[in-house]
């Protein structure tokens, strides 16, 4: 699956892309095919704030727990409802439809310093390779 | 359970098929200073009949031949020696926790089933596979309800039992959670009014108990719908299970957390006990405890797994729900091959003894001058009276005529200073009642 070029990455597997003001968090094809079969998505509550590098939520597999971290901090503005009932989502649409939570970020300019698509793609690489030699 | 001996030869066969010569060669990887070179402390062998002699010896230091009106918490049921039998069989006995699913079907099916028992009881959609007791499981309830609302402040009746709310406390003293005591009524019931003026919205749980320990019915719709209307969940608790032969379920709770020594388990030396926790679909994932599930396997045939195992620490380490993990499985086998002899017919025949039982004993104590009931709201098994004079006192009398006398209530309600928390079973006869009664007259007549 191809990494959009205006989403940012981090290397904990998450992505944001910021649209008027208001960044989208998911987490990336490659998280979701790491983890397998997500059966149920845990997600704050609007209202809630992340803070950059904490754990705000996470993702249940047939195999694992994993915790998704915040890439930016912000006030979250909505969770993606459509997970509760359907958490196979993340699986089959991770940059798109599955998506976690919209966030209205307190300072826009930290995305910039995250991964860009090329970065990523080069990071996942290399772990791939590790894993395989 | 049967013990294996291993003869010199035996050992020296399986020495030889690891490749090693002695035992000392064997354990020569744990350093020398750490190596036990001495026998353990431990007195010699017995052989068979000074086994025997001692655990005879033992047993005839039990009191026999004393009528109990003593509840308060722990309670005196008929049990079956089938249920004895069935625990004592070794697939049970010795088993250990069922994470192979493929070898331990038995015991899952057993777990499966006494949750199915405990959500029948209880109104609830799930049931978990125990938890140690019925105060541990009130406490884990609070934490789960800390969890599901986020808010740290719990209100708890002070017809909560006492040593649930001990427990509850010592939980809460390092982890924040803030515990506030909602007292009771002349009827001896949850001060409703004490309770809406401390409700707000940093209330993550109300915890009742019904019957509360003065043995009164708890009115449990009206406590939740209270609850629910400031965003806090109603957490029930339940130390006689009995009661749900007759009471209705308490379906209104958002979370029971339960007693089962009721359930088949005699009241030696206050336990072991089994706890459970029963709650709504919806706030699975923060309950904690084993769950066993019941599902298909490839060619479709009924089979049971544990399930839900990510909430659990062996997976979900720090994050757990709850970090014990230990449950009471075989108190809970105990729970379910009870429940199963007795069945719905023989539960409901059971609690109606109790409750008819205790109110014949309420009447003839109510005829001894100077003896009163407490609290006017409807009673299980359990009630309050107020003796002329201290509890201990008539209860030391009962004692050298073989009976166990009632709850001293003042040794956890100072202001229940005269007070006796009477219980009353099906194990109790008629004829033990009228002793009862005879007693406590004759100790109330006695010169001071």
């Amino acid at each position: 699956m191809a990494y959009p070029t205006e989403y940012r990455y981090t290397k904990e597997h998450e992505w944001i892309v910021v649209k008027d003001g208001i960044a989208t968090i998911g987490i990336t094809d490659y998280a979701q095919h790491e983890l397998g079969d997500v059966v149920f998505v845990e997600m704050p509550a609007a209202g809630a704030k992340l803070t950059t590098g904490k754990t705000f939520g996470s993702v249940e597999s047939v195999k694992a727990v994993s915790e998704i971290y915040a890439p930016a901090s912000g006030d979250v503005v909505e969770a993606n409802a459509a997970l509760n009932d359907k958490p196979e989502t993340l699986n089959n649409d991770p940059h798109g439809a599955g998506w976690l939570v919209k966030v209205k970020l307190s300072n826009p300019a930290e995305v910039n310093s995250l991964l860009d698509a090329a970065a990523y793609e080069a990071f996942i690489a290399e772990k791939q390779k590790e894993a395989s030699s | 359970m049967r013990y294996l001996p291993k003869s010199p030869a035996e050992r020296q066969e399986m020495l030889d098929a690891i490749g090693v010569k002695s035992v000392d060669e064997l354990f020569s990887t744990i350093p020398e200073a750490y190596r036990l070179k001495k026998p353990l402390n431990l007195p010699g062998p017995l052989s068979e009949p000074e086994i025997i002699e001692y655990f005879q010896a033992r047993a005839a230091e039990n009191s026999l031949g004393y009528t109990s009106f003593l509840g308060a918490g722990v309670y005196n049921h008929l049990r079956s020696v089938i249920t004895d039998t069935i625990l004592q069989r070794g697939e049970f006995l010795t088993s250990y926790t069922p994470y192979q699913a493929e070898i331990s079907q038995g015991t899952l099916q057993a777990i499966f089933e006494f949750q199915t028992l405990m959500c029948q009881l209880t109104g609830q959609d799930v049931a978990n596979a125990s938890m140690y007791d019925g105060s541990t499981a009130t406490t884990e309830a609070v934490l789960m309800a800390e969890r599901l609302t986020g808010k740290r402040r719990v209100l708890v009746a002070r017809s909560v039992h006492p040593e649930y709310r001990e427990v509850l406390k010592t939980y809460a003293k390092n982890s924040g959670l803030r515990v506030e005591e909602i007292g009771y009524t002349a009827a001896g019931s949850l001060d409703a009014k004490g309770l809406h003026s401390a409700l707000r919205d940093d209330v993550c749980a109300v915890v009742v108990q019904s019957p509360n320990f003065f043995g009164a019915m708890e009115s449990l719709g009206p406590l939740a719908e209270a609850a629910h209307a400031s965003g806090a969940l109603l957490v029930t608790a339940i130390a006689e299970g009995v009661s749900l032969g007759v009471m209705k379920p308490p379906a209104e709770a958002d979370i029971v957390a339960m007693e089962s020594q009721s359930f088949g388990l005699a009241p030696s030396y206050g336990g072991p006990f089994a706890g459970v926790i029963a709650s709504k679909d919806k706030f699975v994932r923060q309950m904690p405890g084993r769950l066993a599930g019941q599902t298909v396997d490839l060619d479709g045939r009924r089979g049971f797994v544990l399930t839900l195992a990510t909430r659990e620490q062996h997976i979900r380490r720090e994050k757990a729900t709850s970090n014990i993990c230990t449950n009471q499985a075989l108190c809970a086998l105990a729970a379910t091959v009870h429940l199963t002899l007795l069945g719905k017919e023989g539960l409901r025949e059971m609690a109606e003894q109790n409750l008819s039982k205790a109110h014949f004993a309420l009447a003839e104590l109510q005829k001894i001058l100077g003896v009163k009931r407490t609290f006017s709201a409807p009673f299980f098994n359990e009630f309050v009276v107020e003796f002329p004079r201290s509890v201990k006192m008539v209860n030391a009398e009962l004692l050298k005529e073989k009976i166990v006398g009632p709850f001293v209530l003042g040794s956890a309600y100072p202001e229940l200073t005269k007070h006796a928390l009477v219980c009353v079973t099906e194990t109790t006869t008629r004829a033990e009642i009228e002793r009862l009664v005879a007693a406590v007259k004759r100790a109330l007549e006695q010169p001071l």
